[in-house]
């Protein structure tokens, strides 16, 4: 067998109080494809960025042929032979696509002034192989989703690199177009170069991978062959749960005949990528409804629609009312109350003051009495209350913040992934904190998970969000055995 | 393939333009050659600023930090040491590229508003030193210097055309260089262009030696044109803030959007000085409607246009 190309060690990134890399080490050889997954949070994207020394790593070994780049600035790890595709990129909006793709051509240079004249026709050539040949003059913003991908990837070849880092190679196209791309990578396999995919699941990249490599919080969990991976006791735990006793109930038990939320053939559109496509769901008063989906499935749109941030074709209804052409901040005083993914506390302020700012519109007299009973939800907030918000660790801003969005007396509360970059031991206080939330109150909830384990015990009934569709419906108990092993 | 048409007539007509420019002394007075001059000199301040905010994504909010320091660079030593004009010119412009290193090394640090203050305080720094030792900086009266560029009017202002075409020709031929092309990347999007192989830090602190390099030549100049160097003509932030408004409102990214955006500023302002106090007023008015309705300048909005066509 032949020596790898690229070697990693005892890799280990930390941000402030958290490790978001620990230990980790892969090997990957010329002519191989490692994929490497994990759920959101799990720092597969932060490993990809420490390789190519976009992140300077705290400690552990990056040898690209050999040579240790650990710590080297990123242009030098390019010129080593690593090229990065990323999933998101400003490209030059005035020049072509194929001055784009002379941009990557060029020598890292201040003293040549004019390109040299077979860089226009590399430049073609790539664009040709990566299907870009009819759009050459196109300026990118005139482009397709999938083109710019194309551009992307074109970019990378064009500095021949040993070694390839793509980051999410199939997000946002379609099965077609994800075919095409399929064979373009393996094409570098068939060059000789190494391949690292770092994507959500085993089962976006199953088809072409050598070998999966998983992480969850920043550590090793397994590594084989897809298929390996995928009956992997650890890796089924993290994505689908262990044994999960689940309280659902029977949605008949609901009396309301008309749901309170009613989203009806919604379809949101970013630009060029679909983001939903006809989503359906409802949720009754009362009732606590999980949405589970990967990233990138959809749950964020999701949500902003029914808040009125984000334009959607399609009908939401609310109580019987339509929620189009609303304000978001005409629909958040209606009662519907969205606590997002990125937390949004004032940093600066006191817990206190964050808490008082979500209870404005509330009497002093109710105001205390809800503060009085928020603390008892959540007793730790009670003791953080001068601290600023911005020094709480993240379970805690995360408790704060649902604190926050319950102060609003919210007839529906959106929680939209909660448990992101949290560990374990947090995650069974915050689960406690809904159980209570759920038992004690007729509360509304619509609680958008990747972490199967945290969405389904409360959950009265799951939606599975995948590629922007709704792809299953039920109730928590069928979900491993019907759902499952979409999310692997 | 358009773009490259079109830049080829964009040389013709610029150089029809300049053409025209350079006969202007043939049938104009005196009087409005010395304000063309000005502008002239202006016109390359905003050239030169353009290259940093357009092409390297820096925004300086103290161009008359580097023009400030040619300038006076220049006039000091001329006026202390009686060195010849042209190794006065030389030393302002060095000077001005020191201080451009000064200010990339900051600007590698820092992002967005919080480089943009540090340009801030750079020119009040260099505004309160000139006021401070004004033994030899002339303090708040100005600075004398003994040289002067020509007597004549019109040589002067053939001069300063024939500076402005040429610093021009340079930062235009720059910014649509290979070398350009990197910036404009590493302005808009540093980690991705450093993962195809650029080192970003090099290429900016290029831009902004080379800036300064025009800044400080420019500035050195029009004192030495000027006679005096004083902090309202090359140092004051309202200074800077029109050298901005020219570069925006002749078009971000085009370079010589610049310096049709700096005559226009200055020549509207004369046009209407018989308003008095109110022409600032309405120069400001013109500038920031053109801004709000046209945010990609005079030139950018020609050039949008060839670029649909």
């Amino acid at each position: 067998m032949s020596a790898p190309l690229l070697e990693v060690s005892g890799l280990t990134k930390r941000f402030g109080g958290l490790v978001a890399v620990k230990g980790i080490g892969l090997e990957i050889r010329p002519g191989e494809i490692l994929g490497l997954i994990g759920p959101n949070g799990s720092g597969k994207s932060t490993v990809m960025k420490l390789i190519m020394g976009i992140e300077r790593p705290n400690a552990g070994m990056v040898k690209v042929e050999g040579v240790d780049v650990a710590g080297w600035p990123s242009h030098r790890i390019a010129r080593q032979g690593v090229g990065i595709v990323f999933q998101h990129s400003r490209p030059l909006h005035r020049q072509t696509v194929l001055e784009n793709i002379k941009l990557a051509l060029l020598p890292d240079s201040l003293i040549r002034l004019f390109a040299d004249p077979e860089v226009e026709s590399k430049a073609i050539a790539i664009a040709e192989r990566v299907g870009l040949g009819a759009v050459l003059h196109r300026r990118p913003a005139t482009l397709p989703f999938a083109d710019l991908r194309r551009m992307e990837l074109a970019k990378a070849v064009a500095r021949d690199p040993k070694i390839v880092l793509v980051d999410e190679p199939f997000a946002g196209l379609t099965s077609g177009e994800v075919h095409d791309f399929s064979n373009l990578i393996r094409s570098f396999r068939e060059e000789g170069r190494a391949v690292l995919l770092v994507d959500h699941n085993v089962k976006s990249v199953s088809a072409l991978v050598d070998r999966v490599k998983a992480m969850y919080l920043g550590e090793h969990i397994a590594e084989g062959t897809a298929e390996e991976v995928m009956r992997d006791e650890t890796v089924r735990r993290v994505y689908l749960g262990g044994a999960i006793t689940t309280a659902a109930r029977p949605e008949a038990s609901f009396k309301d005949a008309e749901p309170l939320l009613k989203v009806e053939d919604v379809g949101v559109l970013y630009g060029k990528a679909q983001a939903l496509e006809k989503v359906s769901i409802h949720v009754h008063e009362g009732e606590f409804v999980s949405v589970v989906g990967l990233n990138g499935a959809g749950k964020t749109t999701l949500f902003n629609a029914i808040s009125g941030l984000v334009p959607y074709s399609g009908t939401i209804g609310w109580g019987g009312t339509a929620l189009a052409g609303r304000t978001p901040a005409a629909i958040a005083r209606d009662g519907i109350v969205q606590c997002p993914e990125t937390r949004e506390l004032f940093g600066d302020m006191s817990v206190r003051e964050n808490l008082d700012l979500g209870g404005q519109h509330l009497s002093k007299a109710e105001r205390l009495e809800r503060t009085e009973w928020l603390f008892e939800l959540f007793p730790i907030i009670k003791a953080r209350q001068p601290q600023a918000a911005k020094t709480l660790s993240g379970g805690e801003q995360q408790m704060l913040a649902i604190a926050r969005a319950l102060m609003m007396k919210p007839r529906l509360l959106i929680l939209d992934e909660p448990t992101l970059g949290l560990a374990p031991v947090i995650l069974e206080q915050l689960s406690k904190a809904l159980e209570k939330l759920r038992q004690t109150t007729s509360i509304t909830v619509l609680l958008g998970e990747q972490n199967v384990t945290f969405a389904l015990p409360h959950a009265d009934r799951v939606y599975v969000l995948e590629h922007a569709r709704i792809i299953w419906e039920g109730d928590p108990g069928r979900f491993a055995k019907e759902a499952g092993a979409g999310l692997l | 393939m358009i773009g490259r048409l079109f830049s080829a007539r964009l040389t013709w007509v610029a150089l029809a333009i300049l053409v025209i420019g350079a006969t202007l002394p043939l049938y104009v007075t005196g009087y409005i050659l010395g304000i063309l001059t000005l502008a002239y000199y202006f016109g390359v301040f905003a050239m030169a600023w353009d290259l940093l905010f357009g092409f390297a994504g820096e925004v300086n909010f103290g161009p008359t930090f580097l023009v400030g320091l040619g300038a006076y660079t220049a006039g000091i030593i001329n006026a202390n040491w009686g060195w010849p004009m042209a190794a006065c010119v030389l030393a302002g412009a060095l000077m001005a590229v020191g201080g451009g290193v000064l200010l990339a090394l900051p600007a590698l640090k820092l992002k967005g508003p919080y480089f943009g203050l540090v340009t801030l305080v750079a020119v009040l720094l260099l505004q309160n030193f000139i006021v401070i030792f004004a033994g030899i900086t002339g303090g708040e009266i100005g600075l004398t210097v003994p040289d002067v560029l020509f007597i004549d009017d019109a040589a002067n202002y053939e001069f300063a055309l024939g500076f402005m075409a040429l610093s021009g020709a340079i930062l235009f031929g720059l910014s649509r260089s290979p070398i350009g092309l990197i910036l404009q990347a590493s302005g808009q999007d540093a980690v991705e262009t450093a993962a195809l192989g650029f080192n970003v830090a090099k290429h900016k602190l290029a831009a902004f030696c080379v800036s300064a390099f025009f800044s400080g030549t420019a500035g050195a100049l029009m004192i030495f044109y000027l006679g005096t160097a004083s902090v309202g003509t090359v140092v004051d932030i309202a200074v800077g803030v029109q050298v901005i408004i020219a570069a925006v409102l002749g078009g971000r990214r085009t370079i010589l959007g610049a310096a049709v955006g700096a005559i226009f500023l200055i020549l509207a302002g004369e046009a209407l000085r018989p308003l008095g106090e109110l022409s600032t007023f309405v120069v400001s008015a013109v500038a920031l409607a053109v801004i709000l309705f046209f945010p990609n300048g005079f030139i950018g909005s020609l050039l949008r246009v060839g670029e649909r066509s």
